[in-house]
């Protein structure tokens, strides 16, 4: 067993876990988060996208134990004081869910890549994504909700210099 | 509450499932933690065939946190040896459990079988055929194993990584057995047998003749045919399957959550299954991510994590790992085709033959069997002719059981038919938009027989087709098309269609029952007023992912006068609503649905008796606006819905002989199917030097008479196309030959991401359905359904100059690749491909013997 200690949503937690146990199971079956969800456990549909020190990671693909120290933040810590992050927001506005199974990692891979390209293009925001599968939506509304984002964005920016 | 006097029904409201979705708190089976819960995890054997000569659990029993292991043989007294009859899990036929207990098929065989002591189990619901044969099907394994990945132990731990420890010290000796996995093979002479004791792999003949076929034949002009393979495909919801189930000490009963489309149904068969009685059964659908028909189940794993509560006393909790649920959970198609159609020299139909073998997998599941039935009637599709004949044959093969995948049974038929369109069009050299015209019904609105010898509710084909040529601008592609042709362009122009139609709204008990499958096709739902005035509604329907809560709250709030915001809907909990028959072939909206408006119109008459009442009016004289009830002439005189509802709750002073409160429950059991359909053109660039498809624009023009939430109709129908396009490019179940899933992985099974699909350009026509009072006909797997053949069509339409005139599905680069190849010849083929750089999983890279020695 291993001692970490890492910030999650805000929050510290020390735990003792094995040094095989993955983020993805140390965050929803001993923090009880669980808005990260499981769909392969094998890195390949992005469900349980969470950001690490404020990069996209899928926490299956990371041990407890690689977590020691970092802070990680799902997608019930992105909403501040009952606000809803923009990207939250987008996604409920475009439609871009249905059953929501992969909605918390759609939106952190999301956030994540705006981040790192705040004017992709359409085609850069589903290559973007690629990591993340959808069953329900088809992705076309995806899309439309991370542009809805940089629309709104620039809405305010624009106010603001005007 | 508030006073709406605003209509909801047709507009985009933003859903009302969203804010726990987005905010990550909703509550998936996989979410649900019970103090001293075990976790179950499977051992499934590593052969598609095989006797099980003996299992040892006793080494796995001595590993850190487990509590229990079992072998399939373990459990056998844990299931019923007479389970419970019950006529809503079972066949409709005349057939008591005790008959199928003793193996007898139906047909009434009078000897008694020599295992008369031995239970026949199975999951099955819809016995096609008289002959049916149904295999014996343990939730585990005991003696034998049909397919690989079926469960033969199942250990018990205090965590999920101690159980899955303790899988690998189960000691399991096989004795591996021939094993079949090709349908067209399994029906051969001197095929290995996936159950022996049956003689034969087929399961069923079934068979359908309307008109005089070989009339209609002797007398064609022209005749076109077609051999098309409906690969299987993998269902892929992105929540695996996953139950808990928790004793109830104080009446000896369950609770059992479980990730499914049909808690309803579940109830009926581990019931009747596990003699657990239906009265002491509570079964929850929580939020469910995803189903697409592969949660149209009841499971083995279910059976198992009920009984294993019974035994032990403890909540028990499975949760199904992606790689297990390639294998556990049903694939969906597995079909091989034949058409023919027989035409004048006009291009118009005068008759359709159609024979297919259809992949049962290892054994039946619910609705197995019936899955190819829902295509048989299908494949006239929107032409009208005299003659159509239909034959099936289900075949077992020791593979994962097929059943139903969003479409199930439709888009194969849809397939088949609009290729076979384009091979009629191709024939007498017209065009494919022409053809199709000339062959479809005269625009009506009543029911209308068909070739199939069904009625379709209403159709208004030459309508979508007129509108999504305009919308495509087709004269302007089939120029651009030319101009590519003329310049050799190395990326052609592919203009693909498909006018479908489908069968939903399942469906009249009366037709479900003379078809095998145990009636009860309506559905139900209670709307009640609460004394505050808001509303809640009690729908038998089990949304995941569909938005019924937001769609039935625009339904009741319309009719009450209410805002949605006032309403909820409650679902997916028989302990709330009792009744119910879920959510599966698009039929919530059109079944369900309007039963919620039907219930709701229900209260509003008893409302209206109770504020003439107040009003000192006469009924007559009430009108009914905006959740106001006034008299008439007098509007001053008037009173809200609001203080109805308070007054029939206190019921101070009701009408003589009036029951207290505003609640009233309806059970609808539609008069027909209903038939959505549309017209859609995709437009693919070719690449003739890799294969490699892309799809330009999808245009749909779609019917699915009156619309409640656009905003959701469009999201249905994008996911919808997307999964057609998956299965005409991307997505196929690969077996080899041993019967082992050879693309058993997201990493093997090509699940389209972002940037492989397309955007969508939608319209809607409108022609109301006659088959309900609403008009409306559901849309859940309209997109699944026209897709695949107007992908398909598109490509081979890009590919015609070079005279190709099919490709399987998928269509994948190789496959795009090879056809060229085929088609200009082996030589120039080669000589093409060295130009070209052609990519590294060209077939003929293998082929190094006597080959290129570069």
């Amino acid at each position: 067993m291993r001692r970490i200690q890492m910030t999650v949503d805000g929050n510290a937690h020390v735990a003792e876990v094995e040094p095989r146990l993955l983020l993805l199971h140390h965050l929803r079956e001993n923090l009880g988060i669980g808005g990260v969800h499981a769909g392969c456990n094998t890195t390949s549909c992005g469900a349980c996208t969470v950001h690490i020190d404020g990069e996209s990671v899928k926490s299956c693909t990371v041990l407890a134990v690689q977590a020691d120290g970092h802070e990680i933040t799902t997608v019930r810590g992105i909403t501040e004081n009952g606000v809803w992050h923009p990207m939250q927001q987008a996604f409920h506005e475009a439609h871009g869910l249905q059953c929501g199974y992969c909605t918390p990692g759609m939106i952190m891979a999301s956030i994540s890549l705006l981040k790192e390209n705040p004017d992709a293009t359409e085609q850069e925001i589903r290559e973007g994504l690629e990591g993340n599968l959808c069953r329900c939506t088809g992705y076309e509304n995806i899309v439309k909700a991370v542009q809805l984002v940089q629309q709104h964005r620039d809405e305010m920016v624009q106010d603001a210099a005007s | 509450m508030t006073q709406a006097p605003e209509k909801f029904v047709g507009g985009g409201l933003w859903r009302k499932e969203d804010p726990a979705l987005v905010t990550g708190r909703a509550n998936w089976t996989d979410n649900i933690t019970l103090p001293g819960m075990l976790h179950a995890v499977f051992m499934r054997s590593p052969y598609a065939h095989a006797k099980i000569t003996s299992v040892d659990v006793s080494a796995a029993k001595e590993q850190p946190g487990v509590v229990a292991v079992f072998s399939g043989a373990d459990l056998d007294d844990e299931y019923e040896k007479h389970p419970r009859e019950n006529p809503a899990a079972v066949t409709g036929y005349d057939l008591s459990l005790h008959d199928r207990a003793q193996g007898h098929t139906v047909t009434g065989e009078t000897e008694e079988a020599e295992s008369s002591e031995e239970t026949k189990r199975s999951f099955v619901a819809w016995i096609v055929h008289e002959e049916l044969k149904v295999p014996h099907h343990d939730p585990m394994a005991h003696d034998e194993v049909n397919f690989a990945g079926e469960p033969v132990a199942v250990v018990l731990a205090t965590d999920r990584y101690k159980a899955q420890d303790a899988i690998e010290f189960i000691e399991v000796e096989y004795e591996p057995m021939d094993v079949v996995t090709d349908i067209e093979e399994a029906v051969a002479e001197g095929s290995p047998l996936a159950h022996a004791d049956f003689g034969t792999n087929e399961a069923y003949t079934w068979d359908l003749t309307d008109g005089d076929i070989d009339d209609a034949f002797s007398k064609a002009d022209v005749t076109v045919k077609g051999r098309y393979l409906q690969q299987r495909l993998i269902p892929n919801a992105i929540e695996t399957r996953g139950v808990v189930a928790n004793p109830d000490p104080i009446s000896g009963g369950f609770t059992v959550y479980t990730s499914t489309q049909i808690p309803h149904i579940t109830k009926a068969v581990l019931s009747s299954y596990c003699g657990v009685p239906e009265q002491r059964l509570r079964i929850v659908a929580p939020d469910v991510g995803g189903g697409f028909g592969s949660k149209l189940n009841v499971y083995s794993e279910e059976v198992i994590t009920l009984v294993l509560a019974r035994k032990l006393g403890v909540p028990i909790k499975w949760i199904e790992d992606r790689s297990e649920n390639y294998v556990a959970t049903i694939h969906g198609r597995g079909q091989v085709q034949n058409i023919e159609v027989a035409a004048d020299s006009e291009g118009k139909i005068l008759g359709m033959k159609v024979k297919l073998l259809a992949d049962m997998g290892a054994y039946l599941h619910l609705n197995t069997a019936g899955i190819p039935l829902l295509g048989a009637f299908m494949y006239p599709g929107v032409y009208t002719f005299p003659a159509y004949s239909f034959e099936c044959t289900g075949v077992y093969t020791n593979k994962t059981p097929t059943d139903a995948y969003r479409g199930a049974g439709r888009p194969e038929a849809a397939f088949a038919v609009e290729r076979i369109m384009d091979a009629l069009a191709a024939e007498i050299g017209i065009d494919p938009a022409e053809v199709r015209r000339r062959n479809f019904y005269e625009p009506f609105d009543e029911p209308t027989d068909t070739p199939a010898g069904i009625q379709y509710d209403s159709g208004n084909y030459q309508l979508t087709l007129d509108r999504v040529l305009e919308l495509a601008d087709y004269e302007g592609l089939r120029e651009e098309q030319r101009r590519r042709r003329e310049s050799g362009d190395p990326v052609q122009l592919g203009i693909g269609f498909s006018t479908y139609t489908e069968i939903c709204g399942l469906a009249p008990s009366k037709v479900l029952s003379a078809l095998g499958a145990g009636g009860a096709g309506w559905e139900t739902a209670k709307v009640q007023m609460l004394a505050s005035g808001n509303v809640e509604v009690i729908t038998g329907t089990t949304p995941h992912g569909q938005g019924h809560v937001t769609s039935w709250s625009q339904i009741a709030a319309d009719v009450l006068g209410v805002s949605p915001d006032d309403v909820e809907v409650l679902h997916g909990d028989t302990a709330i609503a009792p009744y119910g028959r879920d959510t599966y072939g698009s039929r919530s909206l059109p079944v369900g649905g309007v039963a919620v408006h039907i219930a709701a119109q229900k209260v509003v008459e008893k409302a209206k008796k109770i504020a003439a009442h107040m009003l000192e009016a006469a009924e007559d004289d009430i009108e009914f606006e905006g959740g106001t009830f006034s008299v008439a002439g007098s509007p001053d005189q008037n009173i809200t819905m609001t203080n109805v509802a308070g007054a029939a709750y206190t019921a101070q002073d009701l009408p003589e002989g009036m029951q207290p409160v505003l609640s009233e429950e309806y059970f609808f059991d539609p008069p027909n199917f209903t038939f959505p359909f549309g017209a859609h053109i995709c437009v693919t660039e070719v690449d003739t030097e890799t294969g490699f498809v892309k799809i330009r624009d999808y245009f749909g023009v779609d019917d699915c008479g009156p619309v409640i939430n656009p905003t959701i109709v469009d999201g249905q129908l994008h996911g919808g196309i997307a999964q057609g396009v998956a299965q005409a490019l991307y997505e196929e179940a690969v077996y080899d030959e041993e019967g082992n899933l050879t693309t058993g992985s997201m990493v093997d099974y090509l699940i389209p991401g972002a940037p492989e699909l397309p955007n969508y350009t939608l319209e809607r026509t409108v022609t109301p359905s006659t088959s309900n009072e609403m008009g409306v006909k559901g849309v859940g797997e309209a997109g699944t359904i026209g897709a695949p053949p107007a992908v398909i069509n598109s490509i081979v339409d890009a590919l015609s100059p070079y005279g190709i005139t099919h490709i399987d599905m998928p269509a994948s680069p190789w496959k795009v690749w090879q056809a060229i190849q085929d088609a200009q010849g082996q030589e120039a083929g080669t000589r093409d491909a060295d130009r070209s750089g052609r990519p590294s999983q060209a077939p003929d890279s293998t082929d190094t013997e006597g080959g290129s020695t570069s």
